[in-house]
């Protein structure tokens, strides 16, 4: 089945899956790679202010190349404009917003995710690790945090039982939408443990298919839905 | 209050083996000028404390690349691989600290507090040998206050008064890094003779040196 769909097709089913999560109104802050994609799938017509932890609430479009202000950049260092309404604030104001609780949705990549809502995007032991940058903050502080991934990578599963990659936070992942399917996450809760929900597939594979790909143990939605690929 | 001096003057003041903020993310917002009489000063042994390592051939990357920096307190290096290579042959020390949490140490030290609190890193390698502490059924983590001997930081505008007004994302880092240094050396892109208190981000009772030099180019 895999070999259905290109790389390219991969990444706009997860991102315009991802942008669905969003709505009017919210502030949200991405992470790099498939996560910025996601803005292609955000309707005109939604306000949405993306935010920036190098200090911009209200992200725009890259400038213009012949035209650069070297003094306004995103968190990649690309020179972006700034929307309407956006404002400009220092580190310790970004981190208020991002720990504090007041960013509404993140989008982020992930090596491994486990049943508890455990991720894992930042080392690998024995690599060369370039730090945790904000994720970590990040993670902790968004009221909903959403992982967005291949559901396998070179035929590793990455939706796990327990995340054996050094953590980048504990039980804060909401939502995790990969190419095949998406699970939301029931949090742990007193003896309960955490468990994924499988609420959304993608018509092109099975729940066999799911399973085959995925160590964490998952339960089947009573309204379980077909992914819009 | 603050004197207006040259680069060299300056950075004459930092001497091997001691401890420097440099503010910027990435390139942005970084004092270049400063850097660059940093690397002709070429004090050696120095524990840099700063958001990322930029890049090779840019501001704080360039301290990496020569070889000043001992011991390196950051959220975030790969944007710089010679850091990398530095960090992988056991060259560099390298603390690598959740950017929220570094700029929160850095605020207890210029706000005289005993240290923070945070829920950031809780359950990762992060807590390893330290304290944490449960409030209210939650657990934090005790990260202690984070100071500098010199805080190398970049204005967009500053006035002889030493306060210090930005220009777009310049200002990251170089606002709590202002408060928690024994001296404070600004770069402004331009001195005036004083600016519409309304416009002061950085507040000039934190600054003791002022240079006019325009970053970039």
């Amino acid at each position: 089945m895999m070999e259905l769909l290109t790389k390219e097709k991969i990444r706009e089913i997860i991102a315009k899956r991802a942008a669905k999560e969003f709505k009017e109104g919210d502030f949200v802050t991405l992470g790099i790679g498939l996560p910025t994609e996601v803005t292609k799938y955000v309707p005109d017509s939604m306000n949405i202010m993306f935010q920036s932890e190098n200090g911009l609430l209200g992200v725009g479009k890259n400038q213009d190349k012949n035209n650069i202000d070297l003094r306004i950049t995103n968190a990649g260092g690309g020179y972006v404009q700034t929307i309407p309404g956006a404002c400009f604030y220092d580190s310790q104001m970004a981190f208020i917003l991002m720990r504090g609780g007041h960013i509404d949705a993140t989008v982020l990549g992930a090596l491994q995710v486990d049943e508890e809502g455990n991720l894992a995007n930042w080392s690998v032991p024995d690599k060369f690790t370039p730090g945790m940058g904000g994720a970590m903050d990040l993670v902790v502080g968004a009221k909903k945090v959403i992982v967005v991934m291949e559901h396998t990578s070179k035929g590793q599963v990455k939706i796990v039982k327990k995340c054996t990659l050094p953590l980048t936070a504990a039980h804060e992942v909401n939502l995790i939408i990969t190419e095949k399917c998406v699970f939301r996450v029931i949090p742990p809760l007193n003896d309960e443990p955490g468990r994924l929900l499988l609420e959304e597939i993608n018509p092109m594979f099975t729940i066999d298919d799911i399973r085959r790909t995925t160590e964490a143990d998952f339960i089947i939605s009573d309204n379980l839905k077909e992914m819009e690929i | 209050m603050a004197k207006i001096v040259s680069v060299k003057e300056a950075i004459s003041l930092i001497k091997d083996g001691t401890t420097i903020m440099i503010g910027g993310f990435l390139s942005c917002g970084a004092p270049d000028k400063l850097i660059d009489g940093l690397i002709e000063n070429n004090a050696k042994n120095l524990t840099m404390i700063s958001n990322d390592t930029s890049t090779p051939g840019c501001d704080k990357g360039k301290l990496i690349v020569n070889r000043q920096i001992k011991k390196l307190i950051t959220s975030h290096v790969g944007t710089n691989p010679e850091t990398g290579k530095q960090m992988t042959a056991g060259e560099i020390e390298v603390e690598l600290t959740p950017m929220g949490t570094l700029m929160e140490r850095i605020r207890a030290k210029g706000a005289g507090l005993g240290g923070v609190l945070t829920p950031t890193g809780v359950g990762t390698v992060i807590e390893k040998g330290k304290k944490t502490v449960d409030i209210d059924g939650k657990k934090f983590i005790f990260e202690k206050p984070l100071g500098a001997d010199f805080a190398l930081i970049y204005g967009t505008k500053a006035d002889k008064y030493g306060n210090v007004a930005y220009f777009g994302t310049t200002r990251n880092c170089n606002t709590v890094m202002a408060t928690a240094a024994n001296t404070v050396i600004v770069q402004a892109d331009e001195v005036v003779d004083n600016l519409d208190p309304n416009e002061v981000i950085i507040p000039g009772i934190f600054v003791d040196y002022i240079v006019e030099s325009k970053a970039g180019g």
